[in-house]
């Protein structure tokens, strides 16, 4: 069990981390969700002993992350969110570097390192410099770098920013697999979907405060059930006009503006959608397309926190 | 022309130069403040009393006139005479601390009168060298015909009674100076006390090096990837140290290697002393670039206070000037400059050919300095986040 109990963090005036509490039982997979400077990687770094809090605690397994944390910190594995790599070294003198820093050496090394790639599909390229590795397996090789000393928790800082989908479905499935291993995950992401993949809890964190610590299933029973249509124009954005005649219309429980139209929310689409429809063909604006769906995370974090979870995000159905 | 683009690249690169001010503050005060070294060096300003070249006078003469022109010697704003014996002023110019030494051979006074008045043969006076100084040795022979001349005269024309000068007025006695090397016949080697000062500097710029990239280091992620490793910071500071010295190490012996094989140098020395002053020197490289990464803020500004750390180490050690032309002050000081002891280690142990005893000064210096700089870098180097 992972116990963070009242962690705060403070650079100058500015309060990182305010007050952050919550447990990850052993083998659970829990996100932390928020935008950028929330305060995630503050927290991440002081759940990995690389930084003091200036109050709280974290204990992993009863035994406190403190200044003198190297014997927690073998029971740990970071993958920090700028690429820990040496781009001019190969895959395999990258992985016995972090390997010896924890001690390890020789065949149980060697063996380590080919396991480590091979969890991460990389085990024909480990004669490689990292420099000819595309983003998307710089990101794996990252991973596997955290995983040689085969720790207990896995502590990952949005392993998947800047890779194409296809790498990131990749990553997932390196994730999922350490899952069923039986790892201990704490994953932060500001990637709604990347969290109702791969978590079992979540916990939401906004201007270093959490907001909500949950199951994926118990933060959307916070919303009341509704649907979601996503209306795209072909043309001029939605107007302040259109935005208003929407959230007039009867059974339509919340409007908003997207980057190409608006996103509305409602219990009953069979009942109410067709007059939505009519409503922005009178005021003159062809639909492009129309898709439906169920309430996402981003709602959630929405209702929470007032704002959206990217700035500038479109709202996604 | 895209002017805008232009105009905006330019804009660009000026406000980029503007964000690091420390940067900017170190590439216009580094040139400053060598110009003003070596303006300082070489007269400044003309108020500055410039140093006197070392000398050692052996009068084994003891007549009046040797001891006229010891007087005269003395007196003169140039130099600064000690007096010794044939023996110890060898071993001091041997050992680099005395730069030229003249010998006064018995019956000088006698035979360089009979040489001026009567034609007979000169007496020979000897000048022991230091080869690397050789400036020095040609500034005291030019002194010594001036003191020399105006002793002999003054005896011959005053003293004496004049009998004619039946060889015409020349120097009455011949100078024969002796390069003071590793052995009798060992010719100087010019490249010997150059490899020794550059192979100095260039092992303390790969340690900026070494220390800027630690800097950088801290920038990327790896610096999260070591931090989260159960390591102190201790173990790392000290892997650092071995893996720089190391490093240098390959350096400095390629460096020789050629120094041996292309422009042969020898080490005409104790060899384990070269040895030891090598290891000294590249351990205080190692430690040097740790201090720097642990009291440097941006890796720009850091390499700029370096750079001109680096180069007043190896001017004031005498790498590039002969030490004799500073300021009397500056040749004192020099000495607790761990780079002067370096270059003259290295000196010591190849052309000098001196033994393992002359080493001892020189590693001692070396490892205390790079003690001094582990024990800041250890204080200073922030480990905790």
């Amino acid at each position: 069990m992972l116990q963070i109990s009242h962690l705060k963090k403070r650079f100058g005036e500015r309060v990182a981390v305010d007050d952050v509490s919550f447990e990850v039982p052993t083998g659970e997979t829990v996100g932390l969700l928020g935008p950028n400077g929330a305060g995630k990687t503050t927290t991440l770094s002081m759940l990995s002993g690389i930084s003091q809090p200036d109050d709280g605690t974290v204990s992993f397994q009863g035994q406190a992350v403190n200044r003198d944390a190297n014997q927690l910190k073998r029971r740990v594995g970071l993958v920090p969110q700028d690429l820990a790599l040496y781009d001019e070294l190969s895959a395999w003198a990258n992985l016995e570097l972090f390997g010896g820093l924890y001690g390890m050496s020789g065949a149980p090394l060697a063996q380590r390192a080919a396991e480590a790639l091979a969890l991460v599909g990389l085990e024909d390229r480990r004669g490689d410099r990292v420099k000819e590795f595309s983003g998307g397996m710089k990101r794996r090789l990252n991973i596997a770098g955290a995983l040689l000393h085969d720790p207990e928790l896995v502590l990952l800082d949005e392993p998947t920013v800047g890779v194409d989908p296809q790498s990131r479905n990749a990553i997932f499935e390196n994730l999922e697999e350490l899952k069923r291993r039986g790892k201990t995950l704490v994953y932060t992401t500001h990637y709604m979907e990347e969290a109702e993949r791969l978590c079992d809890r979540v916990v939401i964190i906004d201007h270093g405060k959490v907001i909500a610590c949950d199951t994926v299933r118990g933060l959307y029973r916070r919303l009341p059930p509704s649907q979601v249509a996503l209306l795209e124009f072909d043309g001029a954005p939605a107007s302040d006009g259109l935005l208003t005649a929407l959230a007039a219309l009867p059974g339509i429980s919340g409007v908003r503006r997207t980057d190409g139209g608006v996103r509305l929310e409602t219990e009953d689409f069979g009942a109410h959608l067709a007059r939505a429809l009519e409503a922005v063909a009178a005021q003159g604006v062809r639909i492009a397309s129309v898709q439906t769906g169920q309430v996402s995370l981003e709602d959630v974090f929405i209702a929470l926190t007032g704002h959206a979870l990217r700035d500038g995000a479109a709202a996604r159905a | 022309m895209n002017i805008e683009a232009i105009r905006a690249l330019i804009r660009n690169d000026l406000r980029i130069y503007a964000t690091d001010r420390r940067a900017i503050i170190i590439g216009i005060l580094v040139p400053i403040l060598i110009a003003a070294f070596f303006g300082y060096v070489f007269g400044g300003n003309g108020s500055a009393e410039p140093g006197r070249i070392p000398v050692a006078l052996v009068d084994e003469d003891q007549s009046a006139v040797s001891r006229a022109i010891a007087a005269d010697l003395e007196q003169d704003p140039l130099l600064a005479v000690q007096m010794l014996d044939r023996s110890q002023a060898a071993a001091r110019v041997r050992a680099g601390k005395i730069q030229v030494a003249v010998v006064l051979p018995k019956n000088f006074a006698a035979e360089a009168l009979r040489a001026l008045l009567e034609g007979a043969a000169m007496p020979q006076v000897e000048l022991m060298v230091d080869p690397s100084q050789a400036m020095s040795g040609r500034i005291v022979e030019g002194l010594l015909v001036q003191h020399g001349m105006r002793e002999i005269t003054r005896v011959a024309f005053t003293e004496s009674a004049p009998m004619g000068l039946r060889g015409g007025l020349r120097v009455p006695y011949t100078l024969a100076t002796t390069k003071i090397t590793s052995a009798q016949h060992v010719p100087y080697n010019g490249y010997a006390h150059s490899f020794a000062g550059m192979t100095t500097q260039f092992i303390l710029f790969a340690g900026i090096d070494a220390g800027v990239m630690l800097l950088l280091a801290r920038e990327r992620g790896i610096w999260q990837r070591l931090r989260s490793a159960p390591l102190r910071k201790s173990e790392f500071l000290l892997a650092r140290s071995i893996a720089t010295t190391l490093i240098s190490l390959f350096q400095f012996a390629l460096i020789y290697a050629a120094a041996i094989l292309l422009f042969r140098v020898r080490i005409g020395g104790s060899v384990l002393g070269f040895a030891a002053v090598a290891v000294g020197l590249c351990l205080l490289n190692a430690t040097f670039g740790l201090m720097l990464a642990s009291i440097g803020r941006s890796p720009a500004a850091t390499r700029g206070i370096a750079v001109l750390a680096t180069l007043l180490l190896v001017m004031v050690g005498g790498a590039w000037v002969p030490s004799f032309v500073f300021p009397k002050w500056l040749q004192q000081a020099s000495l607790a400059v761990p780079t002067r002891w370096a270059v003259d280690g290295l000196d010591a142990m190849t052309w000098r050919g001196l033994g393992l005893d002359a080493a001892l000064g020189p590693v001692a210096v070396l490892g205390g300095s790079a003690l001094l700089c582990l024990a800041v870098a250890i204080w200073r180097f922030r480990w905790e986040e």
